[in-house]
């Protein structure tokens, strides 16, 4: 590279209105962790495979290993760090996770419980199945899924004040 | 970091024509799945970037005064397939996206990438394929169209200019109006899965649901780009709707395609599922139509 460019990008993070002299290399991932300190979003394979990286950006979920930190401009983003309560308390849906042991060494748990997030504000009942393929864009390695499953599907059925039927 | 020589940030169609026109060398980027991934891997690492990525003017669903649904190319494949106008007029083509990789692949994905890059074996190539789609282009000289099967040269190659932005993604209304279709993606896997093969099947029948007034069929991979098969098309328009119809639609299909061996399957392995997705997506989409094969 022959001269470095750089760029003030302007965003609001976890409900903050920030702005920083952006490196135009820079992915999504590169300035959250390394301009903000935001450590929940993980470089997992930085290819778009793993949802380690995570975010939801406007109300939808993105990998953000592969988005430009530059189109971030004027957009609203949340990481892991901004569901927790003013006192460092955990939002439900972080709880059920650990209730239901659906985190072993927690890489993946950031980036799960952003997409649990996404599908639970939505405000529906989902079948095993939707809820199967809305949560396919992350890879585990520890808990083989089904606790994960088990966590979000309790949360679902909490937030919308239904009685979650017994498992087969 | 990316391994990026410099990044230009289109403002406008007309700004990305211009940077484009004044970097040769550079790369546009859109959703960036897919160039951002082969930067990352070395293949297009330190090359100049044009982002088209900003552009909203080439985002969203709209339908025209004649009944032409455009598609701005940089709608994201979740939006398609929550889009109110796909749903009710071309439910087949949010059907086929929603099955490309994984949810926030989706999010990101852009319709406009999926076609650009040229591959065979994009979830949304053969529906627009079996939908006769129109691909708009927007250059120095303004803008000019092509037919989906003109624009698709060789595999990884369209019919796109260094300088030219495709810019949106047009169903005519004859291609959709009266037509319900039906799209079958074999995968090893049910997500974050390329096709081993896609087929897409689009048909209308008479009102009385007894005879197939038309048919439109296409695949990704059984060939190096996306292809119809014609011949299977002719062999069951103005046909009954029975099941020896629907046999013989599905044996036509290997008078066209031509699927090779590769590491994802072997050839022989994607003729059979050319010939089976045939008959269940025809069966399917002549379901949708209200029609029922005895
Ligand atoms: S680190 Fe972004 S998807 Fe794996
Ligand atoms: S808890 Fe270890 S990868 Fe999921």
């Amino acid at each position: 590279m022959s001269e470095q460019q750089y760029k003030m990008i302007h965003c609001w993070i976890n409900g903050c209105e920030r702005s920083a002299m952006i490196d135009v290399r820079a992915s999504l991932t590169d300035m959250l962790r390394n301009d903000y300190r935001l450590t929940s979003v993980k470089k997992g394979c930085e290819v778009g495979e793993c949802g380690a990286c995570n975010v939801i950006i406007d109300g939808e979920c993105f990998n953000s290993c592969i988005y430009l930190a530059v189109w971030a401009e004027g957009k609203h983003i949340t990481t892991l760090e901004g569901l927790m309560g003013p006192n460092g308390e955990l939002s439900d849906i972080q709880q059920a996770f650990v209730d239901e042991t659906a985190i072993q060494c927690g890489f993946c748990s950031p980036g799960f419980i952003l997409t649990a997030e996404e599908i639970l504000e939505r405000g529906k009942i989902y079948t095993d199945d939707e809820l199967r393929k809305l949560l396919s864009g992350h890879l585990c390695r520890c808990t083989g899924y089904e606790n994960i499953l088990r966590a979000v599907k309790k949360t679902m059925y909490a937030r919308n004040g239904k009685k979650m039927p017994k498992e087969q | 970091m990316y391994d990026i020589k410099a990044l230009y940030e289109a403002k406008s169609v007309e700004d990305a024509v211009r940077l484009l026109t004044d970097h040769p060398d550079a790369q546009i980027i859109a959703g960036g799945s897919d160039v951002l991934v082969q930067i990352r891997s070395g293949k297009r690492a330190g090359k100049e970037l044009v982002s088209i990525y900003g552009l909203d003017e080439m985002r969203g669903v709209k339908m025209e005064e004649d009944g032409t649904i455009r598609i701005g190319s940089l709608t994201s494949f979740s939006h398609i397939t929550q889009d109110p106008l796909i749903q009710k007029h071309i439910n087949v083509l949010g059907e086929a996206v929603d099955m490309v990789g994984g949810p926030q692949i989706r999010a990101i994905g852009t319709i406009g990438g999926n076609t650009c890059n040229g591959v065979t074996s994009a979830d949304s190539a053969s529906t627009l394929f079996a939908l006769d789609a129109i691909i708009e282009i927007t250059g120095p000289n303004g803008v000019r169209t092509e037919p989906i099967s003109s624009f698709y040269l060789s595999a990884g190659k369209v019919d796109l200019a260094h300088n030219e932005v495709q810019t949106a993604i047009l169903i005519p209304k004859k291609s959709y109006s009266g037509y319900k279709g039906h799209y079958i993606k074999y995968g090893m896997r049910n997500a974050m899965e390329i096709a081993t093969t896609g087929c897409s099947v689009n048909v209308r029948l008479s009102g009385d649901k007894k005879t197939i007034k038309d048919v439109r069929i296409a695949y990704g991979v059984a060939g190096p780009i996306p292809m119809r098969a014609h011949t299977a098309e002719k062999a069951a328009a103005g046909q009954p709707v029975c099941a020896e119809t629907v046999d013989r639609f599905a044996a036509a299909v290997l008078e066209d395609v031509k699927p090779r061996d590769s590491w994802r399957a072997a050839k022989d392995f994607r003729l059979h599922l050319c010939t089976t997705m045939a008959k269940r997506a025809l069966i399917e989409a002549i379901k949708k139509c209200g029609g029922e094969v005895l």
